[in-house]
């Protein structure tokens, strides 16, 4: 490509190109989101590989602990790998990132509140609701 | 015209780094992404609702499962197949987080092309994507008929805790309308793209907005988005 402009701003118009041209390449760089494929390709293999660990969790029969921490531990970094990569997320400006990683961790809280509910649910069927058998 | 201003970027945005800069962003009467464009950050705070409504389908899955004296089905032997007279566990499920990770890349390669203004490598790995989420689909309707078949009902199944039917054509069902718009979506972006009305910004439509090559990154963040839903339905439904 001859014209940097063009092509690196993808989202805006010809004529606000020309302007930005002169202002920030570096900041247009980011705007436009050109990564280089390898990059692409090597999440993608990771990806795999990671997925393919998480599968053999299961062929292989761990229980337990192990099981469940393996399954989170694979399951976050794909998550971050696709988020961060492919979401281009690691490259928004932090005001956007905060804004929308931040409130899916309060999830956390919910989780919680329902794991102490189901307990509590499970107490009351084990207690009150068991086979007279 | 409005558009223009709505497109725009706002030239001033030095800012200091980590916390500081982003309450100067938030802060006053200002536009709070400064270098993200509408489309790009309505995406995203869609895909935040999006991310509330499956925690709430898991949530609910996994209150179900601790909540129950009965013992819940063991997937890895629901899902298992026979494959050449061997049983295989899970094998289908693998298969199918293999083809959703492949179409994520052939994605993100999409939107990197896109960027280059290169239509026919652009609209060539948007319809790979929407063959490999076509394919997803497919293997999802297979799966729902073998299990149906099996007897797996929203209200009973044949191996344990009645929740899991239910749990698991909520989840499942949710994710597949996902893909299934996503693939609609990117024939559609792809259509676009291979026709060039990014190139000649020919007015949408329905809108009658002037398109740009950013729209083909807004499908991507869709897409990766369902893929991202899927690592965590493999983690918790599947493999816990």
């Amino acid at each position: 490509m001859t014209n940097a402009a063009v092509h690196i701003e993808g989202q805006q118009h010809s004529l606000h190109a020309h302007l930005h041209d002169a202002l920030a390449s570096p900041a247009a760089h980011a705007k436009g989101q050109q990564h280089p494929i390898k990059l692409y390709l090597v999440v993608w293999g990771w990806l795999f590989v990671l997925s393919t660990c998480s599968y053999l969790v299961d062929y292989f029969g761990i229980h337990g602990y192990l099981r469940w921490s393996l399954i989170l531990l694979f399951m976050v970094l794909k998550a971050g790998l696709i988020v961060a990569v492919f979401m281009h997320m690691a490259w928004e400006r932090l005001a956007l990132a905060y804004a929308i990683l931040l409130p899916p961790v309060l999830v956390l809280v919910f989780v919680a509140i329902m794991v102490f509910e189901s307990d509590y649910t499970h107490l009351l069927r084990v207690v009150f609701f068991a086979p007279t058998a | 015209m409005a558009e223009t201003a709505l497109t725009d970027t706002v030239p001033s945005t030095a800012r200091p780094a980590g916390w500081r800069g982003i309450a100067a962003d938030w802060s006053s009467d200002q536009r709070a992404f400064k270098n993200v464009s509408w489309g790009k950050a309505m995406m995203w705070i869609f895909l935040l609702s999006d991310t509330f409504i499956f925690s709430c389908f898991l949530l609910s899955y996994m209150t179900a499962r601790m909540s129950t004296t009965v013992p819940w089905p063991n997937p890895s032997e629901v899902f298992a197949l026979n494959v050449a007279g061997k049983h295989i566990p899970l094998i289908l499920i693998a298969i199918m987080t293999f083809i959703l990770i492949s179409s994520s890349g052939t994605m993100a390669m999409a939107v990197n092309f896109g960027y280059r203004r290169d239509r026919a490598k652009t609209a060539a790995l948007m319809l790979a994507t929407a063959a490999f989420g076509a394919t997803f689909v497919g293997m999802q309707a297979f799966e729902w008929t073998k299990l149906i078949m099996e007897g797996v009902r929203p209200w009973a199944n044949p191996w344990g805790a009645e929740q899991f039917g239910s749990s698991f054509f909520m989840i499942t069902g949710f994710h597949g309308t996902h893909v299934t718009i996503g693939v609609i979506f990117l024939i559609a972006i792809a259509r676009k793209v291979w026709r060039g009305d990014f190139d000649v910004e020919r007015r949408g439509f329905f809108t009658s907005r002037k398109g740009y090559y950013e729209i083909v990154e807004i499908t991507g963040l869709y897409w990766h988005f369902v893929d991202l839903v899927w690592v965590f339905i493999f983690a918790f439904f599947y493999l816990w």
